[in-house]
């Protein structure tokens, strides 16, 4: 079942064109991950499909609903309810600081779904013992590591139930002995079937969690293909040269 | 002796109503400033800019005056000195607060409005439970030296004849040939911006729990 549509997106920053043509989708259960070299254009299709920036053409939809379609987008209302069935992990966590742990995760279902507090807690805490943070609980975020506060912003993210959840190069903030703690945790969701899509620099993360993987590069999608295939034999010229740098 | 005590003690109530009822007033009246300040119509921003460096840019005992004696000579209006010495307090600690609270709102970064709406509030809620809780925060140093300020500014009142604590301290010591009442004023304005720092220091660190 497809969960998210992307066709023929395309956005420009002034006379700059970033993103060219967009094609892709994911379907549920599925891990995509999204590769390619800076300023290849991989966070803006991260951030368009999130709503946080806004598209010049083309169409994104979400289990049949479209958040834009051929640039038009949909009303604010219709546009909250389908940017909440997408979540997004970002590369700096953005917790929000004068909130305890607890607060930073049930906050927004609390005010934005309208669960009631023991709904909130119990799901925040079933999702922090899923990521081993029990003990912080009353925690702030300053009082964390950075792994630990990117494991927070997982669980924050997860605690609004999205079909799909983003993550815009979640390890990339972090200190190498603190990136396999982040990657555990994905690899535990993908394990779970959790559908996501990441875009990352650890390539051989990439193929070994990812389902797919799209290359792109200078705002059009160059190579897509089965992670193993793309990242072991990638056919196209581009893809070789830029995955060559990182095997060296 | 015990009469001109009294007296004072009469007059630093004065001074204490100004200082409260200004900061009432100025604390909440600095919100839509800012606002005003940092809104993408050119207009409104334009207009509370000029709002701003008309408040910032002339002295406060020249608007006392304005304020109380423009509304005689435009419509023939007279009014209580009291209430002017508050409206002009109100309206000049505005344009200050307003200042404070734009540099707060600007310093929070991006991301917390972008975490916010990935996870669906809404504007006003980001603003009122994400943005603004931090923006006290770091507001709070500032806002003490605007406070402070206003304390011993409150000795303007007197321009338009309000006889607040150091008019009544000048009137003694003019009565008594001793410079004791001023003397005694200056020892009310201390401890009370002893209060005040006091005050805000507490308030800083009830909310150092977080960085």
């Amino acid at each position: 079942m497809e969960i998210l549509n992307v066709s023929h997106l395309s956005k420009s920053f002034g006379d700059l064109e970033v993103l060219k043509d967009i094609s892709f989708s994911v379907h549920r259960g599925e891990v995509l991950s999204i590769i390619g070299p800076s300023g290849s254009g991989k966070s803006t299709l991260l951030r368009c499909v999130n709503h946080l920036e806004t598209v010049s053409g083309g169409t994104i939809s979400v289990l049949g609903s479209n958040m834009v379609a051929d640039g038009a987008y949909a009303t604010p209302a219709e546009l909250r309810a389908i940017c909440l069935k997408v979540g997004l992990v970002f590369q700096n966590f953005n917790l929000f600081p004068h909130f305890s742990v607890l607060r930073n995760i049930t906050e927004a279902q609390l005010r934005v779904l309208g669960r009631t507090s023991a709904e909130a807690n119990r799901r925040a805490l079933s999702l922090l013992d899923k990521m081993g943070l029990s003990d912080k609980i009353h925690a702030y975020p300053c009082e964390l590591s950075g792994g630990q506060q990117q494991r927070v912003s997982i669980a924050r993210a997860l605690a609004l139930d999205p079909e799909v959840l983003f993550f815009d190069e979640p390890t990339s903030a972090l200190d190498p002995e603190l990136t396999g703690e982040i990657l555990k945790v994905i690899r535990d969701l993908a394990a779970e079937k959790m559908t996501m899509v990441i875009v990352t620099h650890e390539m051989s993360f990439a193929r070994d969690v990812a389902d797919r993987v799209i290359f792109m590069d200078s705002g059009v999608i160059v190579e897509e293909g089965i992670a193993s295939e793309v990242i072991n034999n990638p056919k196209n010229e581009r893809t070789r040269l830029f995955l060559r740098r990182f095997s060296e | 002796m015990l009469k001109m005590l009294e007296a004072m003690l009469q007059g630093s109530l004065i001074s204490i109503e100004i200082f409260v009822l200004t900061l009432l007033f100025s604390l909440p009246l600095a919100l839509p400033v800012a606002l005003g300040r940092m809104s993408r119509s050119r207009l409104i921003s334009g207009a509370v800019n000029v709002y701003l460096l008309i408040m910032r840019g002339t002295p406060l005992i020249l608007q006392l005056i304005f304020v109380y004696f423009a509304p005689y000579y435009l419509f023939k209006i007279s009014y209580d000195r009291f209430t002017a010495v508050i409206i002009a307090f109100v309206i000049n600690y505005a344009a200050y607060f307003a200042e404070i609270y734009r540099g707060g709102i600007e310093s929070i970064g991006l991301g917390q409005y972008e975490a916010a709406k990935v996870l669906g509030f809404t504007k006003t809620q980001t603003f009122f439970r994400i943005i603004l809780p931090q923006v006290v925060k770091r507001i709070l140093p500032s806002t003490a030296n605007e406070v402070i300020t206003l304390v011993k500014d409150t000795a303007l009142a007197q321009t338009i004849g309000v006889a607040e604590l150091f008019r009544v301290a000048q009137n003694a010591s003019a009565r008594q040939f001793s410079t004791m009442p001023i003397f005694i004023a200056g020892i009310f304005y201390f401890l009370m911006n002893w209060l005040v720092s006091a005050l805000f220091t507490r308030f800083e660190k009830k909310l150092s729990y977080y960085r």
